[in-house]
């Protein structure tokens, strides 16, 4: 199977909740509407970890995420690194869900020479699925090109290099890849995985939360407030309920 | 195509404005039907606590609002350009369902002050004509004053429940308020939100210099409130999730949580869901409308007569819907003859970043309009005589800082964005961040507008507005004056690392989010050859149709819009039932 195929088979699949409102034409409403249970469209779906790939499904692309990841979010004394925060396995699912096709964007053409200039920031026709399809290759072939080994395989300080590289504009990888903005995009992804609720599939045990002491999904401080300047030191929570 | 029953008055988008509207219409007896874009959405069926605080779902990926995908515009800093269109999320924060904007907004609930409402005059009679025509700006006064507006104000803030501390009753000023607000008939229906960490820092700082610090009035409620309509709202728990957030506690002010619940039981009322008003229907004769058309979620088109057609969906879709509707002549900004699209503005914002050592802010409390505030640079409150600038910002401290994802970005200069060094980076400084922002005005200059774009269409099939535009100087070198401010301001609140920001020194974009206060193109005054309504929203073009929302704001001020929106929405409202159904006719002569 061409690794396009292999990578993106997945277009198109049904994403779990995260739609808003359904679709079953224009709606009149008199009176107020008695059914008060929450939408269950409405509810995000929980990532399973070890459910397996939908859209990272090649060994080397997700070799190639989770050590650009764990140098951007590396194991130290101060807790997980992002792949064993979860945060490929969130990468995964957001690429799998409306994120990764980028269902909000408008993305009619043309796309005009100065457009990138006139906006001040990158703009893309392409879905991230695709940007990260295409950077990811991008990155490995230029590893393999200069290096000679994959990106997952060479020195973590050699990896820092290329990924700084990337960071400053000094690396280009390729001439269809806005190599600064893949490096944005990837270090936006990484921080979303391992800030973000467990329920999406990263900052697993919180570890992202505990990291800053953030309390997480809680919804009443009435008790806290007036305690200014004080550390609460407070135990964070989920949306995951707790058994 | 298929011709509904007639209705007394149909309302385009059902949001702060379109809601206060029915509410004021059908109480009066009329025949009201809403029809709105997005889908119904509710407090315990959307945005319980269960799935609230989502930083996210909502923060990040805003779910809540309108996608671009669905609804954008197309931009350029000046005409010899060619406008490329919004493509991602940016400044244009629309919402996705019923209930508008006024879903997912943060809460502040600001009046705006005397002097924005005369601004042209006022600067003339305080400064000269020079200082108000400097050759870019076109500035005009709004046709209403602050007094007339106050009893309009007074009604939403009832109705929101706004939480907050007067600092002028009927003249009696109170320095615990903001003692440069206009005249107020009485108190804020509730008192002001707790004071945190970091708004007790500045308010010492802000005191020991001499300023006014004071706490920003907020319709996220301190206490519970049962408004005049009978509904009943609870107190704010600080939980921190509002801006881009429903809430899950009947405490943030939405047409949800305040008017839906009697609205939407009144047998006068309904509301069409999930289609989207294409155009309003003119009548042969030209000086009145017949109703609208609209196409439902399969792409059926249908026709709505009314009697009376309230435009009242989001500032930039009032304005394309006029310009697609062909009511009005448009603006050209060689001639500066025309008025629909005349005066666009936004939000002119600067500040600073700061982290002060030591300090433990606990930045996941607080609300989306909880802060404390300095109106002393703002409006005409300072002497402008030797300044290079009109207007002001209002330089407030937020305590609503907290969510991890984002604020990932606000680390002092220097420090790693990734790595074990990002890691111990972001551990140090999440506790001891804070910001001042400065909230700025924004002047309408001749050369920026909206109209129609001739490339980029939209999923109707309809061209996408085109706003052409960048910052008045003048603007600009306010945002650069109030940031000198605002690092004295930091300074003293004992701030070691301070990192300004300034969005006003490069050409404005769409694409950066500096706020999301879009404002005009269908701008009120009591001059039809530059205005499009008057100044009771009423179009000059065909009098039984009234264009309602920060559209009609002729400038912006330092302050949030959101209660201007609503002041102005219930002023219609009452012209309309109490004087126009008796006298179909323009309510103002031209």
């Amino acid at each position: 199977m061409k690794r396009r195929e292999a990578l993106f088979s997945l277009v198109g699949i049904a994403t779990a909740g995260a739609t808003i409102g359904r679709s079953a034409g224009a709606v009149t409403l008199e009176g107020y509407p008695t059914d008060m249970a929450v939408d269950k469209a409405f509810l995000p779906a929980s990532v399973v970890p070890g459910g397996g790939m939908r859209v990272l499904t090649n060994d080397t692309q997700r070799r190639t995420v989770a050590a650009v990841f764990d140098r951007l979010i590396p194991q130290d004394e101060l807790g997980p690194s992002a792949s064993q925060a979860g945060c490929v396995e969130f990468l995964d699912a957001q690429l799998a869900g409306p994120f990764g096709e980028g269902a909000a964007l408008y993305r009619e053409t043309p796309k005009m020479a100065g457009e990138d200039a006139l906006m001040q920031t990158p703009q893309f026709i392409a879905t991230p699925r695709e940007r990260y399809e295409t950077g990811l290759a991008a990155l490995d072939a230029y590893a393999q090109r200069i290096d000679g080994a994959a990106f997952a395989d060479l020195q973590p300080n050699r990896q820092d290099e290329i990924l700084r590289g990337m960071e400053d504009g000094s690396v280009k990888l390729a001439d269809d890849v806005n190599t600064k903005a893949f490096f944005e995009l990837m270090l936006q992804n990484v921080r979303e995985g391992y800030f973000a609720d467990p329920i999406y599939g990263g900052n697993r045990d919180m570890a992202g939360w505990k990291l800053i002491g953030f309390p997480g999904a809680r919804y009443d401080y009435r008790l806290y407030a007036d305690r200014t300047g004080e550390k609460l030191d407070l135990e964070p929570v989920s949306l995951i309920p707790r058994d | 195509m298929a011709t509904k029953q007639k209705a007394d008055v149909v309302v385009v988008g059902l949001g702060w404005a379109g809601s206060l509207m029915a509410e004021e219409l059908t109480r009066a007896g009329l025949n009201v039907i809403a029809i709105d874009r997005g889908p119904w959405m509710d407090t315990s069926t959307h945005t319980p606590p269960a799935v609230d605080p989502d930083e996210l779902r909502w923060g990040i990926r805003k779910e809540l609002l309108a996608k671009p995908k669905d609804n954008t515009l197309t931009f350029r800093n000046t005409v010899d350009q060619v406008a490329a269109p919004q493509r991602d999320y940016g400044i244009f924060e629309l919402g996705g369902g019923v209930g508008g904007a006024g879903f997912h907004w943060a809460g502040m609930a600001w009046r705006f002050s005397p002097w924005d409402f005369e601004i042209r005059s006022k600067t003339i009679e305080r400064y000269g004509l020079a200082k108000a025509e400097d050759g870019e700006m076109q500035l005009q006064d709004w046709g209403v004053t602050y007094d007339e507006m106050e009893p309009y104000y007074d009604r939403f803030e009832r109705i929101a429940g706004i939480s907050g501390k007067a600092g002028n009753i009927n003249g009696q000023i109170d320095p615990v308020g903001n003692i440069f607000e206009g005249h107020r008939s009485r108190e804020y229906p509730t008192p002001p939100l707790k004071t945190l960490r970091s708004m007790e820092v500045f308010n010492e700082a802000t005191s020991r210099m001499g300023l006014h610090p004071f706490t920003i009035p907020a319709a996220n409620l301190s206490q519970p409130w049962v408004n005049p309509l009978g509904v009943s709202m609870g107190a704010c728990t600080y939980c921190g999730f509002c801006l881009a957030y429903g809430c899950g506690n009947y405490s943030k002010s939405s047409p949800q949580a305040c008017v839906f619940p009697v609205l939407m039981r009144r047998p006068n009322f309904k509301v069409i869901t999930e289609s989207c008003v294409i155009k309003v229907n003119k009548a042969q004769d030209g000086k009145t409308v017949t109703g609208v058309t609209y196409v439902d979620n399969q792409g059926r088109e249908h026709v709505q007569d009314a009697d009376i057609v309230c435009v009242t969906a989001f500032q930039v879709d009032n304005v394309r819907l006029m310009l697609n509707s062909q009511i009005g002549q448009p603006y050209d900004p060689r001639t500066q003859q025309g008025t629909v699209g005349r005066n666009f503005s936004f939000q002119t914002i600067s500040g600073v970043d700061m982290w002060i050592d030591g300090e433990t802010m606990n930045p996941f409390i607080g609300a989306g309009a909880h802060g404390s505030q300095i109106d002393d640079y703002n409006g005409d409150n300072f002497d402008h005589s030797d300044l290079d600038f009109i207007g002001g910002a209002g330089m407030l401290t937020l305590a609503r800082d907290g969510a991890p994802i984002s604020k990932a970005g606000k680390l002092p200069e220097g420090s790693p964005r990734w790595g074990s060094g990002f890691k111990q980076a972001y551990k140090d400084n999440y506790q001891t961040f804070t910001t001042i922002f400065n909230q700025g005005c924004s002047m309408p200059v001749k050369g920026g507008y909206l109209d129609l774009d001739p490339t980029y269409r939209d999923k109707f099939g309809q061209p996408l507005l085109r706003l052409t535009y960048d910052y008045a100087q003048s603007d600009r070198n306010m945002a650069k004056f109030t940031m000198d401010r605002a690092v004295e301001i930091a300074q003293e609140m004992g701030a070691q690392n301070i990192t300004t920001f300034n969005f006003a020194d490069k050409p404005f974009t769409t694409a950066v989010i500096a706020s999301d206060h879009v404002i005009g193109g269908a701008v009120m005054g009591a001059d039809p050859t530059t205005s499009v309504v008057n100044p009771y929203l009423q179009s000059w073009d065909c009098h039984n149709l009234f264009v309602v929302g920060a559209s009609a704001f002729p400038m912006n001020a330092g302050y949030n819009p959101t209660a201007t929106v609503g002041a102005l929405a219930i002023r219609a409202a009452q012209a309309i039932h109490q004087t126009y159904v008796n006298n179909p006719g323009p309510l103002v002569e031209a």
